[in-house]
């Protein structure tokens, strides 16, 4: 998102009388989420005492940096229903998409050029399928509907004899929206295609299972699930189909050649450590989440009209909540509740002035697309927090609606869209 | 994306926040950007037929903080100029006051933009309205 709202907590938090929560309240975990206390605990030692190379094969100071990773394989591939061996160690989601899709795209550009993918997708996975098109690869780029899920029979209508991979995210790191997967994946392996999924949202906040969803290829981030930022991982099926690889980091042949350069020992033991957490804790965290956001939403739309929610309720994080204010230009929003980390799907600060891509791709009207804003609740955020930033946010967006001359037309009974604006 | 103090002012505290009759021959009404650009000013100007000076000025606007300061501040300078005077508000002037980054700078534009149309909506009443064209009094 053009628009993020980063406050550092450490240099203005202070206890304040409000309602007993801590300002400013951070919102914002799906831009990142901070260490969980265990986490950091797990990584300490990995920096001084146990230091040594994963790869140093011939001391103790090696063994104990492998141990910590093969710990973390373990933890990372029962998260996610996989074997040990199926998991690349990377320097984060980026990484991981890019190392799937070009990955694939030269390993089996004998076998064909086409590569699917959503409108909707991160730009980590956007923009490496563009730079794909420019080497001659093609890209069918789905289209969403309304509630922002892809439509299988579109996808089903593009995979053709020259479909090598199909790369569609499991959760929408705007509106949360959850892909159907596991039909994706069913559908992949009938037409033996590959399916690659950019899970760095969902992995340990929904279930994600690489045999019962047939998914091929998963990106994995650390620090979107309370591990450090600089890590990942990429999961890749050994069989049924065994999916290959070229690399695209070349050198001393780490990762089963998959991924070349030293391995970021504390790194991954935090990713780990941050899968063993989410596997236990999933089921009531995921509820206690939902009962949060949910309760975000009903108080916010019960102190007010004309508030849109983006994207389908019905597959979605249960940690996510995008809506539109109507009349109410995001930015000036996120401005009025300074003291709350959220982000807004308004791009006022780029010369082109677009909203946000992905809720264009919903057809949500470009006016409310520039009034949108994305909640994401996370492990720390309390009942106490969403009342405040329902208040906040209630009190904030009545103000600039008095502020807003569209909000005193529409309440004149003009119909906005049929003004003859007079652009800049 | 960091505010000036003076941005930051103008949020908090608008001046001149309001409307005033669109229809009345006094007022000029000034509607410029639009919803999809995430930009919307309406500024408005009460003039004084026999002396041309603006006596009083009202804006809403729907955009960033920037685009609510910059619009205010119009508001605030106009108060008291002559129609000729408000006229030569520039939208750099706007700028310097609010020391607006360059991706601010079109909402100094819009508020530039949004003085010339009230004061152009208000000499096309006077025209259309008092039998002696706006012109002559030069």
């Amino acid at each position: 998102m053009a628009t993020e709202v980063t406050t550092l907590v450490e240099e203005t938090s202070a206890v304040k009388p409000n309602g007993g929560v801590t300002l400013p309240i951070y919102m914002d975990n799906h831009a990142t989420t901070p260490v969980d206390p265990r986490v950091l605990e797990e990584m300490l030692p990995y920096f001084t005492g146990k230091f040594g190379n994963a790869a140093s094969r011939n001391h103790s100071f090696g063994w104990a940096g492998e141990e910590a990773v093969e710990t973390a394989r373990e933890r990372i591939a029962k998260l996610i229903g996989a074997t040990t061996k199926e998991i690349v160690f990377t320097s984060g989601a980026t990484e991981s998409d890019n190392l799937a899709i070009k990955g694939v795209a030269e390993m089996y550009r004998e076998k064909g050029n086409h590569i699917i993918t959503a409108v909707t997708e991160h730009k980590a996975v956007l923009d490496t399928c563009k730079r794909l098109e420019k080497y001659g690869y093609r890209v069918t780029y789905l289209p969403v509907q309304k509630d922002g899920l892809v439509d299988l029979d579109d996808l089903k209508r593009a995979i053709d004899d020259k479909t090598i991979l199909v790369t569609i995210m499991a959760a929408n790191n705007e509106i949360g929206v959850l892909q159907p997967i596991a039909e994706i994946g069913k559908l992949c392996h009938e037409k033996g295609v590959i399916f690659h999924t950019d899970a760095t949202q969902a992995v340990g906040k929904v279930p994600i299972d690489v045999v019962k969803q047939n998914l091929d290829l998963v990106s994995i981030s650390a620090h979107k699930m309370y591990g450090p930022k600089g890590v990942g991982a990429l999961y890749v099926r050994r069989k049924g189909p065994r999916v290959q690889l070229s690399p695209i980091i070349d050198g001393g042949g780490h990762e089963r050649g998959m991924r070349s350069g030293t391995l970021n020992v504390p790194g991954i033991a935090g990713l780990g450590k941050a899968c063993a957490i989410c596997d236990e804790e999933m089921p009531q965290e995921s509820r206690r989440l939902a009962g949060l956001r949910d309760r975000l939403r009903d108080k916010i739309m019960s102190g007010l009209d004309e508030v849109y929610i983006n994207g389908t309720m019905e597959h979605r994080l249960p940690q996510n909540l995008n809506i539109s204010f109507a009349y109410v230009e995001g930015e000036s929003l996120l401005m009025g509740i300074n003291d709350i980390a959220v982000s807004s799907g308004s791009a006022c600060t780029s010369a082109t002035l677009e909203p946000s891509y992905v809720l264009k791709a919903l057809g949500t009207g470009d006016d409310l697309a520039h009034s949108s804003i994305r909640f994401g609740l996370g492990r720390f955020n309390t009942d106490a927090e969403v009342d405040y930033v329902a208040d906040r946010v209630i009190e904030t967006v009545s103000r600039l609606r008095e502020l807003s001359p569209l909000y005193e037309m529409a309440k004149e009974g003009i119909d906005l869209k049929s003004v003859k604006w007079a652009a800049e | 994306m960091s505010y000036s103090n003076k941005v930051i002012d103008h949020y908090n505290n608008p001046r001149n926040v309001g409307s005033m009759d669109k229809t009345s021959a006094e007022v000029g009404t000034g509607l410029v950007g639009a919803p999809e650009c995430g930009d919307v000013m309406k500024l408005q100007i009460k003039v004084n037929p026999a002396t041309n000076v603006i006596e009083d000025a009202k804006f809403k606007t729907f955009g960033c903080g920037s685009a609510i300061a910059s619009s205010s501040l119009a508001t605030e300078w106009v108060k008291g100029k002559t129609i000729d005077e408000a006229l030569a508000i520039k939208n750099t002037e706007i700028v310097k006051e609010l020391s607006l980054p360059p991706v601010k700078i079109h909402c100094s534009v819009l508020a530039e933009d949004a003085i010339r149309a009230a004061i152009g909506d208000w000499k096309k009443k006077q025209s259309a309205s008092t039998p002696v064209p706006v012109e002559a009094k030069a």
